[in-house]
């Protein structure tokens, strides 16, 4: 046991206050798609850490969908161990540079931290951050373990956040893992789908570099159901773990959607962050800068479509959502953010046709007011339009971010893959599928989720996967 | 990294690549395509495999060079590479399993029809081809063709066999009879005319539909069209359908959603300013 930092009585440690994230001021960046969150400086980090009670029963890390030991890597930093606080982290999490930037911490562990009775809770997402960055800054300076090859080959489908860390956790392991992606760059979601403002794509290369520097082997544009069929890769491969993602976007099926102008938040926010379509035309993909621009949904993508919107130079973006702020399932970071870079929220509103000019182009979006009603299966109040209430909104871009499907571009290939209702693959509590030595997990397996949920099953698949590989020598 | 194995100039603006892409020449079938990215900064862009030969491990590309990203495709010269080439994708042909085929190919879309040929030659599927072009120089794939069976030529100006549309010389062959089914291939107003033609004599018409997509996997809907009222991606869904069922007003009008920016992007970076929606 490493001993507390000295120095500081119980009563110092509780009247530091909650230290401020500092960030780009959102009149600047809201006209750039530089990252938003500057990160803390060392010396924030160590008052933020010093907050930390270092409580026995760490409440914070039951939320952690990762099990991240929290109080243990915010105890080397406020030891000024910055070295100690990286190994820490890094072996819990494969990837903390993202999550320390795109996970829900206000709902996850941020939400049980004891500091949060009375006042504000330790900003752990801040401080993981913090000390992934610091680590990734000393790359490749800092050892990587290293394990005896165990001679067993592993496919992964998909180079997301539960491919990735199931690769990761696997490589630590001793496996042979060769990832295969359909894009021509690794990264998943992480690379088309989340702005540069948030989480900005070198600090995804480092961590796919970090990976394949422990020996993981990416194979990109490999399309599995089409290049490959899951059963060639089971021919060739001890275990395969298939984390292809929730792929399909779903459009609302209103009257105008067809029309130019209307795009799914995939491809709005792929040709951006995929294609560099903002850099048109030094970039060769184009992309239609709207001048008023209509977001519908309340998700984490449809902040990420509506501040894109803004920055691609729109003089109005606009979220348009049929709840009201308070069930909104944006990361109330986002959520923030987008407010404080004058984003307008049309609340309470459902869109029933997308109006068009004579020559097709999206004009309008026509919204029925909403009020909430009872709460309904998930606990939400369940919105019910208003009759009569029909009221348009002018726009020339339509994003639609109201969720994705699961892809079924390699289940259909695989008719033996016991699907649910959705066509998301069934697994069990460890990501088995109903083939032997075939695991599922992220978005495919239980829908559209966050990055961390993907990541929580990217490493408890590939638990599972090393037992089921041990049990079979 | 796929490199550029062998480059044919096929008609003044049509260029054949023969690339290195093995898996994809050993397993392609017919009415399946690629994606191709040339080098960062490209588009991507979806091709039909018009030929393969998997014992060289090659894979034909016949790219039409009407944009930016097409003409840097074209001047690409043997030794040199492109970057990313994904697939084979798209769900392959219906082909049909015996009795007589019309291939109808216009323009660069005639070496799309190719590979539906070759598939249909193969299984003993009588096939004849009606293809076209402006003249004789805009006729391509008509030797590859021969080999598959009856090819029937025409051009807008009679320079090359009979002088009118393929639509014309169509019509000939369902009126003579003996026609099981039709697949057409080529420009939008081409396969619309065909489908209307095809229509009258009620014999099933296959399409393969063209429209702007990003990552051909069915992840970003921007191929969406409509089949039968209904909206389906070309990518996972296609890029062939029933060409009774096709809005083909729709897939026109959404392929012209970047005709400014086509334009714009064939002026030097340096003549243009910030880009502006439409105008």
């Amino acid at each position: 046991m490493i001993p507390m930092a000295p120095k500081i009585s119980p009563k110092e440690r509780l009247a530091i206050p909650r230290q401020a994230m500092p960030e780009q001021g959102a009149a600047d960046r809201s006209g750039n798609f530089i990252e938003v969150n500057l990160g803390f400086t060392e010396q924030l980090a160590l008052l933020e850490a010093r907050r930390c009670l270092q409580c026995n029963a760490a409440k914070c890390m039951a939320g952690c969908p990762v099990m991240v030991d929290i109080p243990r890597f915010i105890r080397f930093i406020a030891e000024g161990d910055l070295a100690a606080a990286a190994k820490s982290l890094r072996n819990d999490n494969a990837l903390p540079a993202v999550t320390g930037r795109v996970c829900p911490q206000e709902t996850q562990c941020e939400i049980e931290c004891v500091r949060g009775v009375k006042g504000a809770p330790v900003a752990i997402g801040h401080l993981e951050r913090f000390v992934a960055d610091w680590a990734g800054q000393r790359e490749p300076g800092l050892p990587s373990p290293v394990t005896p090859p165990s001679g067993r080959k592993i496919a992964v489908v998909g180079s997301g956040p539960a491919g990735l860390t199931a690769a990761g956790e696997l490589v630590k392991c001793g496996h042979d893992v060769t990832v295969y992606e359909a894009l021509h760059q690794p990264g998943g979601v992480l690379v088309y789908g989340i702005p540069e403002f948030r989480l900005p794509k070198k600090i995804v290369d480092q961590e796919v570099n970090r990976l394949k520097r422990a020996g993981v082997k990416i194979e990109c544009n490999v399309v599995i159901g089409r290049t490959f069929t899951l059963d060639e890769l089971r021919a060739r491969f001890a275990a395969v773990f298939i984390a292809n993602g929730a792929g399909l976007p779903v459009f609302m099926g209103v009257p105008g959607e067809n029309f130019k102008g209307v795009y799914s938040a995939n491809e709005y926010l792929t040709r951006i962050n995929l294609m560099a379509a903002h850099e048109f035309p030094r970039s060769d993909t184009p992309i239609l800068r709207g001048s008023r621009v209509a977001v519908v949904g309340g998700g984490n993508v449809a902040m990420d479509a509506a501040r894109t919107a803004k920055r691609l130079g729109a003089s109005e973006s606009m979220i348009v959502y049929r709840r009201t702020r308070q069930e909104m399932p944006a990361r109330a970071e986002e959520a923030h953010h987008a407010e404080e870079e004058g984003i307008r929220f049309e609340l309470l509103a459902a869109p029933v046709e997308v109006l068009g000019n004579p020559q097709r182009w999206a004009s309008g979006l026509k919204c029925i007011r909403m009020q909430l009603g009872e709460p309904d299966a998930s606990g939400r109040r369940s919105p019910q339009p208003i009759p009569g209430s029909e009221f348009v909104l002018a726009c020339d871009v339509v994003v639609v971010a109201v969720g994705t499907r699961a892809n079924p571009l390699l289940t259909a290939t695989c008719p033996a893959l016991k699907l649910n209702r959705r066509g998301n693959i069934e697994v069990d509590a460890h990501g088995a599928t109903s083939l032997p030595g075939v695991f599922a997990g992220g978005d495919i397996a239980r829908g559209a989720a966050t990055v961390i949920l993907a990541m929580g099953d990217g490493k408890r698949a590939a638990r599972a996967i090393d037992g089921y590989l041990s049990a079979r020598p | 990294m796929h490199s550029i194995v062998a480059r044919t100039q096929l008609s003044p603006n049509v260029t054949r690549l023969d690339v290195a892409a093995p898996r994809i020449a050993e397993i392609r079938q017919p009415g399946q395509f690629v994606i191709v990215h040339r080098a960062p900064g490209a588009e991507r862009i979806p091709l039909t495999v018009a030929d393969a030969d998997p014992a060289a491990g090659t894979i034909a590309l016949v790219i039409q060079a009407v944009g930016k990203s097409t003409r840097e495709l074209v001047a690409l010269q043997p030794g040199e590479a492109i970057q990313d080439i994904s697939g084979p994708l798209g769900v392959p042909t219906e082909l049909l399993e015996a009795g007589r085929a019309l291939c109808v190919g216009g323009g660069v879309g005639t070496a799309v029809v190719h590979p539906i040929a070759q598939g249909l030659q193969r299984r003993g599927v009588q096939v004849v081809s009606v293809i076209g072009g402006r003249s004789r120089e805009w006729v391509i794939f008509e030797a590859e063709l021969r080999r598959l069976g009856e090819v029937l030529v025409c051009t807008d100006d009679g320079s090359h066999g009979r002088k009118g549309f393929v639509t014309e010389v169509a019509r000939d062959v369902l009126t003579a009879g003996g026609v099981d089914i039709v697949y057409a291939v080529g420009p939008v107003p081409m396969m619309r005319a065909v489908a209307d033609l095809t229509r009258a004599f009620k014999v099933r018409t296959i399409v393969s539909l063209n429209p702007v997509m990003v990552d051909g996997t069915g992840m970003c809907g921007g191929c969406r069209v409509s089949v039968g009222g209904e909206t389906k991606f070309a990518c996972v869904d296609g890029p062939e359908f029933d060409g009774h069922l096709v809005d083909f007003d729709l897939l026109w009008d959404r392929l012209g959603m970047y005709r400014a920016h086509e334009q714009q992007a064939l002026v030097p970076p340096s003549e243009t300013g910030r880009v502006c929606l439409r105008q």
